[in-house]
């Protein structure tokens, strides 16, 4: 039985009137990769948002390694969290965001480098290092000293995993990482994030409209729509073999599109 | 301290009153001479002719770094030596409207520029004239972000009539300054002068605030 | 805004007032006039920096999570930028005296002018605060930065490089606030034309002169302004 690295239980999402998610339900495995399909506004960001305390949700529990993460235990009942105890649970999970969102006033290292450092109480010199590698790793070294407004928009994703990466979290969370690059720049990232999946033991869950990608990666695909699962299972049976008729039609738009 | 409430009833306030309404006035008849002259300063800065737009430009730049009393005292004793002899609320005016206009020229030539020049091409590919092309393409989409600025210029000249009190023009702080000089009492008539600042330049914020609000849902331009 | 030709005006503009100086009327009064200067940048430099202490301060407080912060920043805004300049200097130091605080006149003008100048700071530094994209906000708290060097390492300097424009224009504003002393008792720059002017009635060359040395002031304010954001964007890589 393979240890649950992450839970929703009975999450829901409320902006105003409207309900983003409803009663969510989803568990993911350690090291199991997830990717969330569907189509626009169906809540897919919502949930990788909640998960990163981003956004606070009005009703269920979110554990990570079985803890919750929005609420926390103190004498036999869950109380809403504290400040250090959402930054202890932070800890775990490293997010990639479509709009890669580096620091435009820091270099490519400093970008790296600086985190781990400020919020992980890393030392100067191994986090550099560390920096370093994870550069390498993700073909960015040579543009250590480039400054994000340097680079196209697959470099900026790049070095966005490595810092993301720098802060070695266990969960890697990915939000359409290849939607605002151009189509050139596209297989540069995604074979990294190939890499990681592959080669690496980290549990993801990602948000893409790239199916093919998804496909090739993914453990598990999860069809979302209007805040709930539609369908979910190995990317042979969701994809290739849709059962529920709302998937059918969307992968068919899919499809056509391209 | 003691701050005494019939005389800020008796003496204060009803002398204090008409200077209020000498600012006001000065405000508004300075700034229609503000619109006129930045108007002219922002057709000027926009010409063709590169001399004229230079020279608009340098003049813009010039009076953007000028403190408004030496305008006013500038005028107030050059004014008679070249044989013009004004009233100093007039002077003040004067003064008051020739200092915004380049600001006013600045928040016009922005509205101006924001219209993309798409719309400049639009018009003249549907032949409109140089008139509609004005009236029905470009200020409609121009006034949006003028309208704000210019109201945001109009309080701020407000504010800054005080400095006619330099060269006594009846309003507010002179008021002020002579009630404090004749009684010997600072606090009532200074305090009152700035609240009642307070009051005016709050609630012609709100106004602007407003009226802002009012052109956002109004105009279907606005994003 | 990039303004060359105004770059090598001041140079110009300073030969011009050196030939004055030297072989016109005008020798007759400008020594006058250059202590009325040094008056103004008495008063200026420290109010300058005051002012942008201020700014800094009030403009965060507006946005506090403490509530009581934020309004108390709210009501020093709206009160010093409600109120004109010249009323807040007689207030300081007519009034104030009343209520047993008694001050300078330098130090009432120093107080006045960054108190007045600081309130529109305040709302420029909130603007650009606000203006830091959020995604940047949300970098952060993924990262797990303490709110600390959140605002130090990366919300305040991304903020600096918005403000810096807006805030040349204030200090341009301040710099003519100064011009108002004289309602103190304090001798400035625009005193001493003022002063001149009634005792040698030369008033197209003293108030020229005036003109001359405000507007190289200010261009000075503007230059280092434009080559401040100059090196922020070599180092945002923006060019
Ligand atoms: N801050 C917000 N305030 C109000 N409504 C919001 C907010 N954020 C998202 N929504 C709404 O929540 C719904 C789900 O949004 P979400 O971003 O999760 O969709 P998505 O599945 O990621 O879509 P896309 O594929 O376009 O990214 C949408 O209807 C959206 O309009
Ligand atoms: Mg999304």
């Amino acid at each position: 039985m393979p240890n649950e690295k992450i839970r929703f239980e009975g999450v829901t999402k409320r902006y105003g009137a409207l309900t983003v998610l409803d009663k969510l339900d989803l568990s993911i495995n350690e090291g199991e990769v997830v990717t969330i399909i569907g189509p626009s506004g169906s809540g897919k960001t919502t949930v990788l948002r909640c998960l990163m305390t981003l956004e606070s949700i009005e009703d269920g529990v979110i554990r990570i390694d079985g803890e919750p993460l929005n609420m926390m235990e103190r004498d036999g009942t869950l109380v809403p969290a504290s400040t250090g105890h959402l930054r202890k649970m932070r800890r775990k999970l490293g997010m990639v965001f479509q709009s890669f969102n580096l620091f435009p006033h820091l270099t490519v290292l400093q970008n790296c480098a600086e985190p781990p450092v400020l919020a992980l109480g890393v030392k100067r010199d191994e986090a550099r290092k560390r920096a370093q590698e994870l550069l390498e790793m993700v073909g960015m070294s040579d543009k250590h000293a480039h400054y994000p407004a340097q680079l196209s928009g697959g470099q900026q994703q790049r070095v966005a995993i490595a810092r993301t990466l720098a802060m070695q979290p266990d969960i890697l969370v990915f939000d359409e990482p290849t939607s605002a690059l151009d189509p050139e720049t596209i297989e540069e990232v995604t074979s990294v994030i190939r890499a990681l999946a592959v080669k690496h033991s980290y549990t993801m869950l990602m948000v893409t409209h790239q199916i093919d990608f998804a496909h090739d990666i993914s453990d598990r695909i999860c069809f979302f729509d209007k805040g709930r699962i539609v369908e979910q299972g190995p990317p042979a049976a969701v994809i290739d073999a849709p059962s529920e008729a709302r998937t059918q039609q969307f992968l068919s738009k899919v499809a056509q599109a391209r | 301290m003691d701050w005494r409430w019939d005389f800020t009833f008796d003496t204060v306030l009803p002398r204090i009153l008409p200077g209020l309404w000498v600012t006001v006035e000065v405000t508004f008849l300075s700034f229609i001479l503000t619109l006129v002259l930045g108007l002219v300063l922002m057709l000027a800065r926009r010409s063709r002719s590169r001399i004229i737009s230079f020279a608009a430009g340098e003049f813009i730049e010039f009076m953007r770094g000028m403190p408004l009393l030496v305008v006013i005292f500038f005028l107030f004793f050059l004014l008679p030596e070249v044989n013009i002899y004004l009233a100093p609320f007039w002077t003040g005016v004067l003064a008051m409207g020739i200092y915004n206009a380049a600001p006013a020229a600045e928040i016009m030539r922005g509205g101006l520029q924001a219209v993309p020049k798409g719309q400049w091409e639009a018009a003249h590919a549907l032949n409109y004239s140089t008139y509609r092309t004005w009236r029905n393409v470009i200020l409609p989409q121009a006034i949006g972000p003028v309208v704000p600025g210019l109201g945001n210029l109009l309080i701020l000249a407000f504010k800054e009539t005080p400095l006619l009190s330099f060269v006594a023009v009846p309003e507010m702080p002179d008021a002020a300054r002579r009630i404090a000089s004749e009684t010997y009492r600072f606090t009532e008539p200074l305090t009152v002068v700035g609240i009642l600042f307070l009051i005016l330049s709050l609630a012609s914020a709100l106004l602007i605030r407003l009226v802002e609000r009012h052109m956002l849902t109004e105009n279907r331009y606005a994003k | 805004m990039q303004r060359s030709p105004i770059v090598v005006l001041v140079p110009i503009a300073f030969l011009v007032g050196l030939y004055f100086a030297v072989f016109s009327s005008v020798a007759e009064f400008l020594p006058a006039l250059l202590n009325g200067l040094t008056v103004t940048i008495k008063v200026a430099v420290p109010s300058v920096l005051l002012a942008y202490l201020i700014s800094v301060v009030a403009g965060l407080g507006r946005l506090a999570p403490i509530g009581p912060v934020r309004w108390a920043s709210a009501i020093y805004i709206e009160v010093f930028r409600g109120v004109s300049l010249l009323v807040i200097l007689f207030w300081l130091y007519f009034v104030l005296p009343e209520f047993g605080l008694t001050m300078s006149a330098y130090t009432a003008a120093l107080l006045g002018i960054s108190l007045n100048a600081g309130a529109y700071g305040a709302e420029i530094v909130r603007g650009a605060v606000q203006a830091v994209p959020k995604g940047q906000y949300e970098a952060c708290t993924t990262l797990n930065y303490p709110v600390w060097h959140k605002y130090t390492r990366i919300i305040l300097p991304q903020a600096l490089v918005i403000a810096v424009p807006a805030m040349t224009n204030m200090t341009i504003e301040l710099l003519k606030g100064t011009a108002l002393v004289s309602a103190v008792t304090l001798v400035d720059l625009t005193a001493a034309g003022v002063r001149q002017n009634q005792m040698t009635y030369r008033t197209v060359e003293i108030f020229s002169v005036l003109a001359l040395i405000y507007f190289c002031l200010a261009q000075v304010v503007r230059f280092s302004g434009v080559r401040i954001e100059q090196f922020f964007n070599r180092h945002l890589g923006a060019d």
